[in-house]
């Protein structure tokens, strides 16, 4: 009956999941508050950048960005981003796909966490002489940090699913794992329910988890 | 412009501001000389494979044409079908009764936590094996039935959420007049709440059209992004063209959408026959940043 269950398979393809999911979310945290800083920054073109970057990124299915990046990032134009073999680079491509589609999402959780901290904070810091970088980094950010842990919860568990369509360009993660299975065997419920309950697994905890540290860390007001 | 985050700019800020946009600039300069080098010294930007997109009408007509409608039945299909489930789940998670909460509580989490990709795969299986649908329909179905099911569940939250924005004493008012649980949410509570949750409704259609692109990925449904191979490969090679082209669509189509969810919750928010609560709006007070509002349905950035 679980005849199809090799679980070291299993595993591994889930370890890449998480493997895709903890790249992409370090790497979408860094270039989105970077997003987001230019967003609200001083200077025009930079606001300009960020603001087109983020409409235009949002609105492109993710599964176009992760298909260009291996037709036309690897095939047509030979990016490799320094891997050798085929499944490295794969997995390379996938990752950079998914930094650039959610640090948009990313970028604006975190703008509407700047949104939350009271003006007299931004303006009190400004009476004591601080820049503009000085109030963002000292003041702002810290805050809203701390207010958007559920709403950046709610990405990171959107990225755990989005991760899925890195089985488009034959990542081996847990999704293309599936895909091969239930055209192999008969046994098509169970091998739904093994990696339905899988991801269950992965993103229940994330989102009970972060609910409890946002209640742990959010600012008192 | 001025924000609270930074003064009225004097000389030296001025400079300075000025310097950082050079650097910026430059910065940008390097990519994008970058960016043109790769294409064109691999041939990407000559004429030839761009031409057919602006000199002819037969890439739209062959290839584009039918996968953008392929595309817009599945989500409109898929928008259909999930808002009265997703409004019956949302309804039920409001229940008296412990059992049908709970139940539809299950439900929702459930489809909710796993990814629409599985669901499709499934869907795609299932229909081969268990049913004698044509294999030409069946990536169509399997595509709208994974939608459906993780979209149901997300426009049942919205639904609850709208339901629950409204004040108290709209209920209370109802029984007092003698209205039952069920007249309550027909008569008075679902109407009102319809307006507040419509921004999110809109915002949620978004996610529909762009998760219609995993069908062409995964299960040969010849949507709009399924429509990059033939024509690259009819048209000389031509992927960063092509992928260009359908890119474009794809943003066009849901920056359109986008916009609307925001006018609409604009215009929402001035009306004076709303109650003013609009699901999942950015809150208010504080700091505001500078840019276009935005709409965050709790985790509408799916595929």
């Amino acid at each position: 009956m679980f005849d199809f269950l090799d679980m070291n398979e299993l595993l591994g393809a889930f370890w890449v999941t998480v493997k895709l999911t903890v790249y992409s979310a370090l790497g979408s945290l860094i270039w989105g508050t970077m997003l987001a800083g230019m967003r609200v920054g001083p200077i025009p073109l930079m606001r300009g950048f960020g603001t087109v970057y983020v409409n235009v990124v949002r609105n492109i299915p993710l599964t176009v960005i992760i298909v260009f990046t291996s037709l036309g990032l690897y095939s047509t134009l030979g990016i490799a981003l320094g891997g050798d073999t085929i499944p490295v680079i794969n997995f390379r491509l996938a990752v950079l796909g998914l930094i650039a589609y959610t640090s948009a999402f990313v970028c604006e959780a975190l703008r509407s966490g700047i949104n939350t901290v009271p003006v007299g904070q931004a303006e009190a810091a400004r009476a004591l002489g601080l820049s503009f970088t000085q109030v963002l980094r000292l003041i702002v950010l810290p805050q809203a940090f701390r207010s958007v842990v559920n709403p950046m919860a709610n990405v990171l568990i959107a990225l755990t699913k989005n991760t899925t369509v890195a089985s488009a360009i034959g990542v081996a993660e847990a999704a293309y794992l599936m895909k091969g299975l239930i055209e192999e065997y008969a046994a098509l419920l169970l091998i739904a329910g093994v990696f339905a309950l899988g991801f269950i697994c992965l993103t229940l905890p994330t989102g009970l988890i972060l609910g409890w540290v946002s209640k742990k860390v959010a600012v008192k007001r | 412009m001025t924000s609270v985050l930074y003064d009225a700019q004097g000389p030296s800020a001025k400079r300075r501001n000025l310097l950082y946009t050079a650097l910026f600039l430059a910065a940008s300069a390097v990519v994008v000389w970058w960016v043109y080098d790769g294409l064109n010294s691999k041939g990407q930007l000559d004429w030839v494979k761009w031409e057919p997109f602006f000199t002819s009408s037969q890439p739209y007509v062959t290839y584009i044409w039918p996968g953008l409608q392929n595309t817009l039945t599945a989500a409109a299909l898929a928008l259909v079908i999930a808002l009265p489930l997703g409004a019956f789940f949302g309804i039920a998670r409001l229940s008296d009764h412990w059992w049908v909460r709970g139940i539809a509580g299950t439900v929702v989490e459930f489809f909710r936590a796993i990814p629409v990709l599985i669901l499709m795969l499934f869907a795609n299986q299932a229909y081969s094996d268990f049913t004698d649908i044509d294999s030409d329909m069946r990536p169509l179905y399997a595509v709208v039935t994974g939608l459906v099911l993780y979209n149901a569940s997300v426009l049942a939250e919205i639904v609850r959420a709208g339901i629950q924005s409204l004040p108290t004493g709209q209920t209370d008012a109802a029984k007092a007049i003698g209205m039952r649980k069920g007249q309550t949410m027909r008569y008075v509570l679902l109407p009102q709440s319809v307006t507040a949750m419509l921004p999110a409704i809109v915002s949620q259609l978004v996610v529909i059209v762009k998760d219609t692109a995993l069908g062409g990925a995964m299960l040969t449904f010849s949507e709009l992004l399924a429509s990059v191979r033939p024509m690259s490969a009819n048209y000389g090679a031509n992927n960063i063209a092509s992928f260009t082209v359908v890119a474009l669509i794809f943003i066009a189509l849901n920056f359109a959408l986008t916009s609307f969810a925001s006018w609409l919750e604009r215009k929402l928010r001035r009306g004076k026959k709303s109650t003013g609560a609009v699901v999942h709006a950015g809150p208010g007070g504080g700091l505001e940043t500078i840019g276009p509002p935005t709409i965050h349905t709790d985790d509408g950035q799916s595929g």
